[in-house]
């Protein structure tokens, strides 16, 4: 049929059951937003800053699985959105994300609201397109959802220029995608796929390093499968939480900077490193030289360029790691479990030494208790964003996951901001869920006009603001590393949290006590309307154990001893 | 840096708009100078191949071949270890010069005068990177007043 290339990109997300679109409206998409306002097959949420809208189309990707889309204008409605790409390309999320782009005839021409767009957007991204005639945009889309949820996910953006949306050329979505110079590997070596069996069946101290491939390969069940039917430990990354669940006895716990002190003891004690879908980040090996020093290392990964990066491997297996535990699960009789029970019991004595908890104060609630809270209090029943700072971490240290896609926070670019809108994404993916966003008083900020978004759209997503009037990360390094010179880190002066929720027409609680916050939390949820509930923490609090940067796993800053709960 | 040694690699592209951009990016991003690239199509095919020149160590270098695969329109990455190297250098030089002398020496490096002027003559060589270093080096008694090189083209053996 001969449509114009506004129509073409409706008629592309509905072949591709797209239900759901975040964006901002502007000049040079308006012809795309013109054909929205006339189709009835999905639903857009308008969020109200172009970054909300990525990180909003992110939660929804991370929680649901499938692709999350966005739609914005040329100039400055894309350069807000670079950040939300960038962070999308940092955590392989599937994204496709449109933008408006002026007429082919104006580009070059400095005309208004002009950006060289895939100029930025190149590095930042999976793969980029600058549509030039609107018959190739039924290839161009399609591609476009293809290159983001295949191989290891990404953002994919597509530009097209406002003459371009409005030029008539026929539409045909039912095209093969014929991609000969991009066809990733899924199926792992069956060589080295035995040879690694065979060196997981000759280890005295193996064990499991989990990453955020395996959330993205939705191979959750079958590492759990193999886990346990190798009786081997396992410690997971921050993307990787809710892999094992929080209750598994074979979950050592999270590793890196802010790890747990076993997962990180266990990690330098191992002799076999079987790493699946993890990328070596520095953040989880601190000191190279010193990570994982008496060990081989199997690495399982779709991304050919993750492997040996950082961390030489012994055993590198390019492929999906659902295929490939597969193929191990097939194989996992050459493993005998019982042999590993003298290094399991190793890692309880760590895990007894230095357990991950924190010290009770009689004046002001801690952060950790709070976030302990509510997973007794909503547990399953709950997903879980955050933003960036020490609340991220407590919630990734102290938040009982039980599931993948539970947790949704921002890891390889660290985005404050990144919390709320991902959030509003992620109700809309799973409006079953209570959303709770863990956030400071300092990153809330960063993109607070979303209660507008969330109210009008009915997202009732639960704002924690753990108020330490502090940016309280930055701060912890300035009282660790910069002897004590706080500089431009405290946030005393604030807007009255309660007030602006209420402003915006959502909900807000002032808590200070455990009591006071119980009930606040309980009537957030009975009220099904965005909250913000304000809790008022100890200023000073610390995410303990800690690797300082560059610095080896074993050689953790720990919580000082005492009366702990 | 000792081990910052030459490396030649080739790149199969599909030849299309900012594929060469997106490859350069992958150098310029971690501080890397190209030091030649030479681009042109792959005669009946859809695609190009790309032959840069570069230094860096072997771990860097396995990182931006594997990058350089990563990209969607890139076919094949060759890192090359075992290969024929040409490279095309034109000079200009003033007609007042010992024509003869530079000729006998464009021979050498496979090479002849290819045109004259009224005041200049242009000669051609086309050899192995490191003789047409030679060359250029050989031919600096002749005032030369413009030198134009290549870049690398390669083929593995």
């Amino acid at each position: 049929m001969q449509i114009s290339g506004a129509q073409m990109v409706i008629e592309a997300l509905i072949a591709e059951g797209v239900d759901t679109v975040f964006g901002y409206p502007g000049g040079a998409i308006m012809n795309v937003y013109d054909e929205i306002y006339k189709q009835n097959s999905f639903h857009h949420i308008l969020n109200r800053h172009e970054q909300a809208s990525i990180h909003a189309a992110e939660g929804y990707a991370k929680a649901s699985g499938k692709v999350g889309v966005a739609m914005i204008t040329s100039g400055p409605g894309f350069t807000n959105a670079v950040t939300g790409l960038a962070d999308a390309y940092m955590d392989s999320i599937p994204l496709v994300v449109i933008s408006g782009q002026v007429p082919m005839s104006l580009i070059g021409t400095d005309a208004f609201q002009e950006i060289d767009a895939v100029g930025i957007s190149r590095s930042c991204t999976k793969h980029n397109y600058l549509v030039t005639d609107a018959k190739d945009l039924p290839r161009i889309l399609k591609e476009a959802f293809y290159i983001a949820r295949s191989g290891r996910p990404g953002p994919v953006h597509v530009d097209i220029p406002k003459d371009v949306t409005a030029q008539i050329a026929e539409f045909n979505y039912d095209i093969e995608i014929d991609l000969e110079t991009y066809k990733p590997n899924v199926k792992g070596n069956p060589r080295q796929i035995k040879k690694a069996m065979q060196a997981i069946a000759t280890a005295k101290r193996p064990l499991f390093y989990l990453g955020g491939g395996v959330i993205n390969a939705n191979a959750a069940d079958e590492v759990r499968e193999l886990v346990h039917k190798c009786g081997i430990p396992a410690v997971e990354t921050f993307m990787a939480r809710g892999v094992l669940s929080h209750d598994d006895e074979l979950l050592v716990g999270m590793l890196g900077m802010h790890g747990s002190y076993a997962s990180n003891m266990a990690m330098s004690e191992t002799d076999l490193v079987i790493a699946l879908g993890a990328r070596f980040d520095d953040r989880v090996t601190g000191k190279l030289s010193e990570f994982a020093k008496h060990a081989d290392v199997i690495h399982v990964d779709i991304d050919p360029a993750s492997i040996s990066k950082l961390v030489n491997a012994d055993y590198p297996i390019v492929g999906d790691v659902k295929n490939v535990v597969n193929e191990m699960l097939a194989q996992v009789d050459v493993v005998n479990a019982d042999k590993y029970a003298t290094w399991r019991e190793t890692i309880v004595n760590f895990e007894e030494l230095h357990p991950l908890t924190y010290h009770e104060d009689s004046e002001r609630l801690k952060p950790q208790w709070v976030i302990q809270r509510v997973g007794e209090l909503l547990g399953d029943g709950a997903n879980i964003s955050t933003d960036v700072g020490q609340h991220q971490m407590w919630t990734a240290q102290f938040y009982p996951f039980s599931r993948p896609r539970q947790f949704i926070s921002s890891g390889g670019l660290g985005t404050m901001g990144f919390g709320f809108p991902a959030a509003l994404g992620v109700k809309a993916a799973a409006p079953e869920k209570v959303s709770i966003n863990f956030t400071g008083d300092g990153s809330i900020l960063m993109n607070v006009q979303e209660l507008m978004t969330a109210v009008e759209k009915k997202l009732p997503v639960i704002n924690i603001i753990l108020n330490n009037n502090f940016l309280g990360m930055v701060r912890q390094w300035q009282t660790l590393f910069y002897d004590k010179r706080h500089s431009e880190t405290d946030l005393s002066i604030q807007p009255d949290f309660v007030k602006v929720a209420e402003a915006f027409g959502g909900i807000g609680y002032r808590v200070h006590t455990k009591e006071e916050f119980d009930a606040a939390l309980q009537d957030a949820v009975a009220k099904g309307v965005v909250a913000f509930i304000e809790v008022i923490v100890h200023r000073m609090e610390n995410v303990m154990p800690m690797v300082p940067a560059g610095g080896s796993l074993y050689n953790m800053m720990l919580l000082e001893k005492k009366e702990s709960k | 840096m000792a081990d910052e040694a030459r490396r030649v690699i080739s790149v199969i592209v599909i030849n299309e708009a900012s594929v060469l951009s997106r490859v350069t990016d992958l150098f310029s991003g971690r501080g890397y100078n190209i030091t030649s690239l030479t681009v042109a199509p792959i005669p009946d095919t859809k695609y190009s191949r790309l032959t840069i020149v570069t230094s860096g160590s072997v771990h860097i270098m396995e990182q931006i071949t594997k990058q350089l695969h990563k990209l969607i329109p890139v076919l094949r990455v060759y890192e090359h270890e075992d290969m024929v190297e040409k490279e095309m250098a034109l000079v200009k030089f003033p007609i007042t010069e010992n024509l003869s002398d530079i000729d006998t020496l464009c021979q050498a490096y496979n090479g002849k005068i290819v045109n004259t002027g009224e005041n200049i003559v242009i000669a051609m060589v086309a050899d192995e990177p490191t003789r047409v270093n030679n060359f250029l080096k050989a031919i600096k008694r002749y005032n030369p007043k413009e030198i134009v090189r290549s870049g690398a083209v390669a083929l593995e053996r």
